[in-house]
C-alpha cells in the first residue's frame, strides 16, 4: 500500500511526486507511455522559468530524473479502473493493482471528443481495455481504434486469444448497433464485429473514478486541487486551464500537500 | 463464506427468482474484478442476513449464463427482484453504490433502485 498513488507522469504528476517524497510520503507513479502526447513532442517551451527553449522531451526527462532519484516509484502502465474503498483506493493497471491511501489525478488534456454511438454502447461492446474484456471476445471479430502507443500491444493480445482483429487509426468513426455493438464505420466504410476496443493514451478520468465531478472536460478542483471525492485530488491540464507545464507544476505541489495534510487527518 | 453463493447456470434460476439477488459477474484474468470482490465480500456479510442472494458468477466456467444475460464487459453488477433484472452496472462501483440500490428495494421502493450504470463520461 502506497501513501500516495499519482495517475500520470507529466509535470503535475511528477510535481506531485517529488514534493510527496520530501514530506516522507511513499509515492507511486503510474502512467501509460507519453510518448505520443504533445509536451513530449514539443520542440521548444520557452515559458519554464530558468529553462528557456527547452524541449519537451528533456524537460521530462528532467523531472522524471528528479521524481525517481528522489525514490518515486516509477510504473508503466495503462491505468483501466480506480476503486474508493474507504480509507484507500485500489488502481488497476494492465493486469495488475495495486492501492494507496490518497490518490492524484494528474492525467493530463482529456480526450476531444467521443465517437457515435461510443458512449451509448459502452459496456455493450465498446471497451476500453483489452486485458479485461479481450476474453469475452475470444473467437470473434472486433476492431482495435490504434489512438495511442500501447494500441498495437493490446491489439496483439486480443489476437493471441484467438480474435479477429481489424486495426483502425483514422478518427473517422461511426459505432453502430441497437442494444449492442453490430459494426463500426470507419472511413466510411462499414465493418461488421461484435466489439471495438478504443485506445486512446488514456481513459477519461470520469469513466476510471465513479462519481467524480467533472464539467465541460476538467476535473472540478477546489484551490486546493481536491475533488469531490476524500482522498482525490487533481492537478495539471486534467484540472483545467492553462495547459502550461508550470501552472501543472504549481497544481502538482498544491495536490500533494492537500494530500499529506488528508492523510494527516485520517491517523 | 457461507454468505456469498458461487452460482452455475444449474441453481441460478432457483436462486434468483424469488426475493432480492444481486449477482457478480467476473472472470480471474479480470483486474478491476478482482478489485471488486472484496466489496461483494462486505455486501454478502451485510446484506445475506438480511435475505439479500448476494452471488458470483465466474464467466469463464459459465459462459452460456453470460450470454443469457448479455454481458459483454466486466465485471457486470445485476440486481434482481423475484428474477426481474431491476438495475445493472457495468464497472466497478463503490460499495456505496449497490449498497443504495439494495436498501432501495428492500424498503418497497424498486423504481428508485432502477438504473443501468456504464462507466461515467463527461
Amino acid at each position: 500500500m502506497y501513501d500516495i498513488v499519482v495517475i500520470g507522469s507529466g509535470p503535475a504528476g511528477l510535481s506531485a511526486a517529488i514534493t510527496g517524497r520530501m514530506r516522507g510520503k511513499n509515492v507511486a507513479v503510474v502512467s501509460n507511455d507519453r510518448t505520443a502526447t504533445g509536451l513530449y513532442k514539443a520542440a521548444k517551451i520557452d515559458n519554464y522559468p530558468g529553462m528557456p527553449a527547452v524541449s519537451g522531451a528533456e524537460l521530462l526527462g528532467k523531472m522524471t530524473m528528479h521524481a525517481a532519484g528522489i525514490g518515486a516509484e516509477l510504473i508503466r502502465g495503462r491505468v483501466t479502473a480506480v476503486l474508493p474503498m474507504g480509507q484507500e483506493f485500489s488502481v488497476s493497471y494492465g493486469s495488475e493493482m495495486l492501492s494507496g491511501r490518497a490518490l492524484i489525478l494528474a492525467t493530463g488534456v482529456a480526450p476531444a471528443s467521443t465517437f457515435p454511438g461510443e458512449e451509448r454502447l459502452l459496456g455493450s461492446g465498446v471497451s476500453y481495455c483489452a486485458t479485461c474484456d479481450g476474453m469475452l471476445y475470444r473467437g470473434k471479430k472486433v476492431c482495435v481504434v490504434c489512438h495511442s502507443p500501447d494500441a498495437e500491444e493490446e491489439a496483439a493480445f486480443l489476437e493471441s486469444i484467438g480474435c479477429e482483429v481489424v486495426r483502425l487509426t483514422t478518427r473517422k468513426i461511426v459505432i453502430n448497433g441497437d442494444m449492442r455493438v453490430t459494426s463500426v464505420t470507419a472511413d466510411g466504410e462499414e465493418i461488421p464485429c461484435e466489439g471495438v476496443f478504443i485506445l486512446r493514451p488514456s481513459i477519461a478520468p470520469s469513466t476510471l473514478v465513479p462519481g467524480l465531478e467533472v464539467s465541460r472536460g476538467h476535473i472540478v478542483v477546489d484551490r486546493k486541487m481536491r475533488t469531490n471525492i476524500p482522498g482525490v485530488f487533481a492537478a495539471g491540464d486534467c484540472a483545467g486551464a492553462p495547459y502550461q507545464v508550470a501552472k501543472a507544476v504549481g497544481e502538482g505541489q498544491v495536490a500533494v500537500l492537500a494530500a499529506v495534510e488528508y492523510l494527516a487527518g485520517n491517523q | 463464506m457461507e454468505e456469498l453463493l458461487h452460482l452455475t447456470k444449474d441453481d441460478f434460476a432457483e436462486k434468483t427468482s424469488a426475493g432480492v439477488a444481486l449477482v457478480d459477474f467476473w472472470a480471474g484474468w479480470c483486474m478491476p474484478c478482482k478489485m471488486l470482490a472484496p466489496v461483494i465480500d462486505e455486501l454478502a456479510k451485510e446484506y445475506a442476513p438480511r435475505g439479500v442472494t448476494v452471488g458470483k458468477v465466474d464467466i469463464d466456467a459459465e459462459m452460456e449464463l453470460a450470454n443469457a444475460y448479455a454481458v459483454m464487459s466486466i465485471p457486470t453488477v445485476i440486481i434482481f427482484k423475484d428474477g426481474e433484472e431491476i438495475s445493472r452496472y457495468v464497472g466497478v462501483q463503490p460499495r456505496e453504490v449497490y449498497a443504495a440500490a439494495l436498501d432501495k428495494i428492500l424498503a418497497g421502493d424498486v423504481d428508485a433502485a432502477a438504473e443501468t450504470v456504464s462507466p461515467v463520461k463527461d
